[in-house]
């Protein structure tokens, strides 16, 4: 038994402690509040048109977080002190099962960043999305092209506008090590395969591979695969194939996935110093690229993302120790095929609040904040270039916005969840592993949910 | 009883205390500790070679950094920042501790010395409702904090608007209502084995039940309170779900946990800060258990041995 006094002191301390705890929160919780800025002066002139609407708190949720959620933090922070309207930003890594739960609890936030435009259409199709306001539909309009807005259109009506974007067409290569021993990038596919053999010749294993991403893993190959189906076949066949109106199997599909075997399958090409093709289901997609510093790899196809996985003094520039070229077509062709990403911002609530933020993030000054603070590009068409400090940055918005470019939003993103994330990864991973590449593509088309 | 299964009790014992039994128990707690100390070791690393070569090498090269633990502790905004979501984790879990611990004692004491009807029928109720999955609860109960609740158009419960300290609120309730089953139940079998003739002669000498409950039943279970507490504290501690659900992920009211499932970046990247941020959460815990571990022990026998 705790002696008397010792009891004494624990039950004090455990009635006073939370009151303490909850006393020290209130201070703490009232101090804070940004100080805003004169809604008359110069730095505000471009929120006027906001500044009517009248303050409150707008609440934004998002897979993004950490170091981005901090910059994407600070590129609207003028905003919110020019209009008083407070944003108060939540970013989870467990965004997407959270989202359903919040709408659910009827606990939604006003805004929220969808990584995926399948997603965002389960919340279009159930009737809490709303659609775009009038002025935020125009602003969209001026600023994405139809390739990209066509991704959150549902019935004719627009849900969401665009907000960041990603390339996941990029093959990263060291301009380095090219130079050294005189390899051109490769403008069409069979340059690429030329490449290999040469590189191969020459000693070094050409390319670096690697699917590993726990639950995930496999993922990677399905970029592989649809960058050849949409540079060998076309966005017409690709829009097909992802909305499922050829089978998965078609032998188009069987052809472009034998074509990638030419490079991922074939022992000659694969895996830099982490062994033979067996390695490539083990290595981790997010240390994959690393020996292309030590020359002992050549190429390694990963998205735009992959420039934040260099140790930080890296130089990532067209002359530098890394940089990345677009995947090439297959065959002759005017139109650069490009596959990317990105998130799409809808809102759940049409309070002119909310609205003034969702036009907000929809305009260029918002991009161009953004792209300052680094490491970020979007598609939006009046990005201003010089923002962007990364060269891989500047490359892929350039890209981007390209006329010649037919951009495609990555298919396994938009197909539904049960093969998009879930038994595709799996067939690859089979597949890689040397499953029949019919085999792995009929497995996936018998999983395709019917009800659809 | 017959003193064949006696014998057999003996023999297990036997078998349990020899020296093969014991190496067989170290060679386990070995293997079990094994991990932790690698992440600790880890911790101590600098980045790049975290990144690059496992733990184990730090014997031929013992390089070693506290810059993770001051990078998840104090960096600049967006890395670390832990300091603040530490005390949002004990103003989370030292409230739904002790609402738990004195509800529990109360309810415990209700069920078991007064008299009225139907008491049988709210225990067996109370049992039961430790068999229901909290994730069953989660979406209903989520719903009714922030709609409120109307039953053929009249307003039963209105959505609450918390703000400030007040946001704290629902997660405090929610661990509360899924710590009460457990905690009613187990109060209930120590409060039960007190001798009735304590209680009787209290009663006889005037006592009321305010007065048996603290002078009497409080003393007298306070080994059991503190293993309850104990067990609620880590598990309030340690919880994610709950708090992601009912508390969000913002700096004013998320919990430690939440803040460590972000910390790696979006693409899961800056790993090497889980290392760090994964002691900094352990701390507390352990020192709870450890200070009060003999009474987490007595707590736990007291449960076991009839009276």
């Amino acid at each position: 038994m705790p002696t008397l006094p010792t009891r004494r002191c624990a039950t004090a301390a455990a009635t006073w402690l939370p009151l303490i705890l909850i006393a020290s929160g209130c201070a703490y919780l009232s101090g804070g509040g940004t100080g805003g800025a004169d809604p008359e002066s110069a730095e505000c002139a471009p929120f006027r048109q906001w500044q009517e609407t009248s303050g409150g708190t707008v609440t934004i949720y998002a897979s993004i977080r950490d170091e981005e959620g901090q910059r994407m933090q600070r590129a609207w922070q003028r905003f919110t002190e020019c209009t008083g309207i407070d944003i108060t930003y939540e970013g989870s890594g467990e965004f997407e099962a959270q989202v359903q739960v919040k709408v659910d609890g009827g606990n939604a936030p006003d805004i929220a960043f969808f990584p995926q435009p399948g997603l965002l259409h389960r919340f279009v199709d159930s009737g809490d999305a709303l659609p775009l306001p009038d002025p935020v539909r125009e602003r969209a309009q001026r600023g994405w092209e139809e390739d990209w807005l066509s991704y959150a259109t549902s019935g004719g009506q627009l849900y969401a506008t665009p907000l960041g974007a990603n390339v996941k067409s990029f093959v990263w290569y060291s301009p380095e090590f090219f130079a050294d021993h005189g390899y051109e990038v490769p403008r069409t596919w069979e340059e690429m395969i030329g490449l290999s053999g040469e590189i191969a010749g020459d000693g070094v294993t050409p390319w670096c591979a690697g699917i590993e991403s726990g639950e995930a893993t496999g993922w990677p190959v399905t970029d592989w695969l649809e960058n050849v189906m949409l540079s060998q076949h076309g966005p017409e066949v690709y829009d097909q194939w992802v909305d499922h109106d050829i089978p998965f199997d078609d032998p188009r599909v069987v052809e472009a996935l034998d074509r990638v075997g030419e490079i991922l399958r074939d022992p000659e090409h694969v895996n830099g110093p982490f062994g033979g093709v067996g390695s490539v289901a083990t290595t981790s997609s997010q240390d994959a690229g690393q020996p292309i510093l030590d020359g002992e790899c050549a190429m390694y196809l990963m998205g735009s993302f992959y420039a934040a996985q260099w140790p930080e003094d890296t130089e990532i520039a067209e002359d530098g120790e890394v940089f990345a070229f677009n995947f090439p077509g297959v065959g002759e062709g005017t139109e650069t095929p490009v596959l990317g990403g990105g998130e799409w911002v809808a809102a759940f609530d049409d309070r002119p609040e909310v609205t003034a933020v969702q036009e907000y993030l929809a305009t260029a000054d918002y991009a161009n904040r953004r792209a300052a603070e680094g490491s970020w590009f979007s598609a939006h068409s009046d990005l201003d270039l010089d923002q962007l400090h990364n060269p891989n940055d500047r490359f892929a918005a350039e890209l981007l916005r390209d006329p010649d470019t037919v951009f495609r939003w990555d298919g396994s993103d938009a197909m539904p969840a049960a093969v998009g994330s879930g038994t595709l990864w799996r067939a690859m991973t089979n597949w890689v592993n040397g499953a029949d590449s019919e085999d792995a593509l009929g497995f996936v088309e018998r999983s395709w949910p019917r009800n659809e | 009883m017959t003193p064949a299964p006696m014998s057999s009790v003996a023999r297990v014992r036997r078998a349990l205390t020899s020296r093969a039994a014991s190496a067989a128990a170290i060679v386990i707690a070995i293997a079990w500790t094994v991990p932790t100390a690698g992440l600790l070791v880890s911790s101590v690393r600098p980045e790049e070679r975290i990144m690059t070569s496992g733990w184990w090498s730090v014997l031929a090269d013992p390089t070693l950094t506290l810059r993770n633990y001051e990078e998840v502790l104090f960096a600049r905004d967006g890395s670390g920042q832990l300091a603040s979501y530490f005390v949002n984790s004990f103003a989370i879990a030292v409230p739904s501790m002790v609402f738990v611990v004195v509800l529990s004692a109360l309810t415990a004491y209700a069920l078991v010395w007064l008299r009225f009807p139907g008491r049988d029928w709210l225990f067996v109720g109370v049992f039961a409702l430790q068999i229901v999955p909290l994730q069953m609860a989660l979406v209903p109960l989520l719903r009714l904090l922030s709609e409120g609740a109307t039953i053929g158009g009249v307003e039963v419960l209105p959505a609450w608007e918390l703000r400030g300290a007040f946001q704290f609120t629902p997660v405090w309730l929610a661990h509360t209502i899924f710590g009460l089953p457990l905690g009613i139940f187990l109060m209930h079998n120590f409060v039960a084995q007190l001798p009735r003739s304590l209680i009787e002669a209290a009663r006889a000498d005037g006592a009321g039940h305010g007065m048996i409950f603290r002078g009497i039943v409080l003393p007298l279970i306070a080994p059991a309170l503190v293993s309850l507490a104990l067990l609620e504290f880590l598990w309030v501690w340690n919880d994610l779900l709950v708090a992601l659900i009912f508390a969000g992920g913002s700096v004013e009211v998320a919990p430690l946990t939440v803040r460590l499932a972000e910390m790696a970046g979006t693409r899961g990247g800056e790993w090497q800060r889980l290392t760090a941020g994964a002691f900094v959460s352990m701390v507390v815990p352990l020192l709870v258990f450890l200070s009060l571990q003999r009474y987490f022990a007595r707590g736990l026998l007291a449960g076991s041995v009839k009276g």
